[in-house]
Formats: structure tokens, C-alpha cells, sequence
């Protein structure tokens, strides 16, 4: 089974961040970058499939400029077996980076898309949906387990949704998106991260990539949010449900 | 003059507050609002939705493949009456629902897309929270046709006084799901939903287990007739599901009262209930960000705070 997993460069997310006084973007002096937390699962799942299938490769791939090589690395240290960088020196939004994707797929013929449910950056959870769509496949976004029948040709999903959790099956190719809870990802080990460096990473030109020149959405201002200003210091319960109750009138 | 299609979301025959409020928010979007539903046997559902205020009509596709949701048939579906009604502007509330088809809404009509969006300005473009809601984003759609998920929190939901005409469509003879529905394993619960409560009782890492939410937080969520919730911490700490998350990555609430017990208040978790009306935090680290938005903060050992204000509410109930 040949797994693709899109990965995307984030900042890191015990950053604390600080909108640019023109509103253009964020101040990333000093913050440091790392894989979304979301695509670092991705990545995980896609390990325990190859090792509990023997047969599957893990195909990373990232879109950015070169500094995006540092999150791959990682990847290939983590396990995955090679990646592909395409380069872009701008911003994609989600309709342009599932493009990018599209072509990657056709190209690769993965029979499984494993991406985060969404970058902790952006947030825009539509990357995986998208890919889909343009695909025709189906999807099981917001996974918590990942199953495959004996003959590995469907795959049954647990998702995490409101008020419980869905299971839906589909048969491969798909896409599956991870959620929290799915896996717990390894760090890269020492000897994994000697092997990375002689693994296959290549770069592809955004160019050659099939990106649509326009963006279909654009970010045009950023603004801190508004600060909630601290109230008051009890001392006691006591005080406390009293307030609640006469001041409040919440209880 | 311009369309706007408001998928309304059902569950246990009931329209949930999140569809009422993206049922406002197309309201601010401007244009006809057409009220969608899909599922089978929806009379009440599409009742319920024809009241919403702003609501000029509502079409219903009652069909047995819609039984059960799935991603890539309500998509078709949508899809379907969107272009039937030449509507420019898809909307869905931004609930795990939402969140999973509108993207293939979106691809399928060639729109840009804007998720979770808090905020509609007067020139057509939308605010919405990215960063953990760390950053607020200004965001224009440059495609024709738009789809946007409404933040629950976001808007006043629509009121339920109006009564618009129900119309039936069928969904199209071809269409078909890839997906195959094997089971929802509902969480059991007496207490309110997470994102209509009035009040919401939160646990984070400071519970040391999830006995502790059981032993120590619940009676207090009960007394107190809250929805229980959870920092992601907890959640990640294995100590209670995913569904109690509140935060960026989780739920987004903004209840009356909001008392968080044991959370320190990471920026991720804020960004799910700064909007609370009222914000209780307890916590024994008099540094925990948490009471930098807390309108009532105590200091103190939550094991030993937490079953004093059960009793402590008991008696001013009783009272």
C-alpha cells in the first residue's frame, strides 16, 4: 500500500504569537517552526500501517520554500520512507494547495491520503475535504481508528463528531484525516535521523506543480483579539457561590 | 437579487442552536435566505426550520439514502439544490458536520471557502479566528460563489418566529455515496450538549485522572445543571473523550457561566470559552493565565474547593 501524507510547517504551538504592527502577517523572529501537531499524526498512523502491513510506503510531501526541507527531515527520521518537497516561495490557500496535491496524487497513485484534520496555523480544516472532492473519493475526516478488512481493500474509520463517535467504512483509494486522539507520535530516533539523511527528498518547482495563479481566498488584515480584562480575586467558596448568585444570578 | 442556501443540521429531530445561528449569519451575508434540509423522515426538521427568522423558504430532500449523514452524498445533495436554486452562497453551521462537507460544497461549485467565520463586515468580507484564536483574519472570498461555516458562538441564533413554505425536492436518481455508515455510538448523557448549555463545567489536568472527573467534577457539573467539559490536556492525558474538548482544536462555547476547575488556561483552550459571559476559575497557581480572563477567580486546592461549592450550591438552591 503506497501512503501519501501532505505535512505543512507551523509554528510551533507553545509559541506565542504576536501580530506584525501592520497587520501583513506574524512576527516570526525567534518562533520556532515544526510539523503541525495534526500532520505529525498523519505521519504516526501512517508508520503503524506500514509496520502492521509490512508492504506500504510512506510518501511525505510539504509545500514551501526550502526551510520546509527541516519538517521532511523530521518525517524521514520519524520513518517515512521519502518525500517530496514542491517549492513555492508564496502563500498557497487551501483550493491551490489541493491542486498541488492532486497532481501529486496522480502522479504517485497512493490508494490512501492521510493528512491532519487541520494546520494549527490557518485553521481552516478544508485541505483533506477538498483533496477528496477533486478526487471523487471518499473521506473519514476527525479519525480516532483506523481499521482495514483482511484483504486491505477497505478501510473503517471511527471519527470523532458531535455527541459521540461515527464509524463509516469505504473501499481504498481514500482520504482519512486525523483527529487528537488517533496515536501518540514517536520522536525521531537517533539512528533514524542518521538514516534521513540519505533518504530520497525531492523538489519539485510550484511551477510544475499545476497551481492555479489566483487565490480563491485572501487574507487581507490580522488583528489581535480583543483582551478580556480579569476581574475579581475571591477569597472562598463561600464568597464566591454568593457572588454567583447575587451578583451573577447565575445560580 | 442574490441566494444564499443554509444547510440546517438535525439531530434527534431537533434543529441545534449552531444552524440558528448560521441561519443569522447568512442574514448579514444579505439575499434570500433558503433553508436546506436533507435526511429522511424530516417533516418536523423542515418545520422547525421553516420558523427560523429570515427564512423565505425551505427545501427538503427526504430520501432513504440520505438516512444516515455521509461527506460525499449530502455534498451531492447540496449541491444539487444550490444549483437549482441559483443560490451564489452556501452556509453551514461549523460543527463536525459542517466542517467535514462544506469543503466538498465548496470544490464541487468552483467557491472559496471561509471556515469558521465569527464576524460578517459591511464590505462582504469575513473575520474569522485562525492561530488558536490568537489572531482575528480578515478574510475576502474572490470567487463568485462562497462557502462559509458560521462559529456556533458567533452570532445571535435566529429567532424561531417565523413560518416560511416548505417545498420537497428529490435528490437525483444518480446519486450515490462512496461511504458506507456502520455505526454511531452516541455519548450517553443526561446533561445539556457541550455547545447549547447555559452552563459548562470544565476539568483539565489539575483532575489527575478520569475517576477524578467522575468522583470529583461531576457532582459538581450536575448540581449545577452544566454541560461538562474538558481542557485539551485532559484530553490528551487520556483522562476524558475528544467530544468534551474545549478549545480551537475542540468545541467552542459561550455559555452564561463558565467555571473552569483545574486548567491553567493555554492559549488554545481560551480560545474556546473567552467568550463566556461570566468566567469562574479555580486553580491552586495564583500565575495560571486562566485568571487573566476569569471574572471570579479563587486560589485554592481544587480537591478540596470543588466539594465545597457542591455543598455550597446545594444550600443556596435549597434556599
Amino acid at each position: 500500500m503506497k501512503i501519501l501524507v501532505p505535512i505543512k510547517r507551523v509554528p510551533d504551538p507553545q509559541t506565542n504569537i504576536v501580530v506584525k504592527p501592520d497587520g501583513s502577517g506574524i512576527a516570526e523572529d525567534n518562533v520556532k517552526f515544526v510539523i503541525n501537531p495534526f500532520c505529525e499524526i498523519a505521519i504516526e498512523e501512517a508508520l503503524r500501517i506500514k509496520e502492521n502491513q509490512g508492504d506500504a510506503e510512506v510518501i511525505l510531501i510539504s509545500i514551501g520554500d526550502a526551510v520546509c526541507q527541516e519538517q521532511l527531515r523530521t518525517g524521514l527520521a520519524m520513518g517515512a520512507d521519502r518525500a517530496i518537497l514542491v517549492v513555492a516561495d508564496k502563500l498557497l490557500d487551501p483550493a491551490t494547495t489541493t491542486e498541488v496535491l492532486a497532481k501529486i496524487v496522480a502522479d504517485e497513485q497512493p490508494e490512501l491520503v492521510m493528512l491532519g484534520k487541520q494546520s494549527i496555523d490557518d485553521d481552516a480544516n478544508q485541505t483533506g475535504q477538498l483533496l477528496a472532492s477533486t478526487l471523487d473519493w471518499p473521506q473519514a475526516t476527525f479519525a480516532s481508528k483506523v481499521e482495514f478488512s483482511d484483504d486491505k481493500s477497505e478501510v473503517s474509520v471511527t471519527r470523532e463528531v458531535d455527541g459521540g463517535l461515527e464509524t463509516i467504512a469505504f473501499n481504498l483509494p481514500g482520504i482519512v484525516t486525523t483527529d487528537l486522539r488517533l496515536n501518540e507520535p514517536r520522536y525521531a530516533s537517533l539512528p533514524g535521523i542518521m538514516k534521513a539523511r540519505k533518504k530520497e527528498l525531492k523538489e519539485i518547482p510550484l511551477a510544475e506543480a499545476g497551481a492555479s495563479d489566483s487565490l480563491q481566498v485572501e487574507t487581507l488584515n490580522l488583528v489581535p483579539p480583543a483582551v478580556r480584562e480579569a476581574g475579581k480575586t475571591v477569597e472562598t467558596v463561600e464568597e464566591l457561590v454568593e457572588l454567583l448568585h447575587s451578583e451573577a444570578k447565575l445560580i | 437579487m442574490s441566494k444564499v442556501l443554509v444547510y440546517i443540521e438535525h439531530a434527534h429531530g431537533k434543529v441545534p442552536k449552531a444552524s440558528a445561528v448560521a441561519v443569522a449569519a447568512a442574514g448579514q451575508v444579505g439575499g434570500e435566505i433558503v433553508a436546506l434540509v436533507l435526511g429522511k423522515g424530516i417533516d418536523e426538521v423542515a418545520t422547525q426550520a421553516a420558523a427560523l427568522s429570515g427564512v423565505t423558504k425551505v427545501v427538503a430532500v427526504d430520501d432513504d439514502r440520505l438516512e444516515n449523514y455521509l461527506a460525499d452524498i449530502y455534498s451531492t445533495a447540496t449541491l444539487q439544490i444550490a444549483e437549482a436554486e441559483g443560490a451564489d452562497t452556501v452556509i453551514a453551521a461549523a460543527t463536525a458536520i459542517g466542517k467535514d462537507f462544506a469543503p466538498r460544497v465548496a470544490q464541487k461549485m468552483g467557491a472559496g471557502m471561509a471556515s469558521e467565520i465569527t464576524a460578517v463586515n459591511e464590505d462582504g468580507t469575513v473575520v474569522r479566528p485562525i492561530y488558536a484564536g490568537n489572531v482575528l483574519a480578515t478574510t475576502k472570498i474572490n470567487t463568485e460563489k462562497k462557502v462559509i461555516t458560521v462559529r456556533g458562538t458567533a452570532f445571535e441564533p435566529a429567532a424561531a418566529d417565523g413560518s416560511a413554505s416548505v417545498e420537497k425536492a428529490d435528490l437525483a436518481a444518480d446519486a450515490a455515496s462512496k461511504m458506507r455508515f456502520v455505526n454511531f455510538e452516541e455519548t450517553k448523557s443526561d446533561r445539556p450538549q457541550l455547545a447549547d448549555a447555559e452552563i459548562v463545567v470544565s476539568g483539565g489536568r489539575g483532575l489527575k485522572s478520569g475517576e477524578n472527573f467522575t468522583e470529583v467534577l461531576e457532582p459538581l457539573v450536575d448540581t449545577m445543571g452544566a454541560a461538562m467539559g474538558a481542557s485539551r490536556a485532559a484530553v490528551d492525558a487520556g483522562f476524558v473523550p475528544n467530544d468534551l474538548q474545549v478549545g480551537q482544536t475542540g468545541k467552542v462555547v459561550a455559555p452564561q457561566l463558565y467555571v473552569a476547575v483545574g486548567i491553567s488556561g493555554a492559549f488554545q483552550h481560551l480560545a474556546g470559552m473567552k467568550d463566556s459571559k461570566v468566567i469562574v476559575a479555580i486553580n491552586k497557581d495564583p500565575d495560571a493565565p486562566i485568571f487573566s480572563v476569569s471574572d471570579y477567580g479563587l486560589v485554592a486546592d481544587l480537591f478540596t474547593a470543588v466539594p465545597e461549592m457542591v455543598t455550597a450550591v446545594e444550600k443556596v438552591k435549597s434556599a
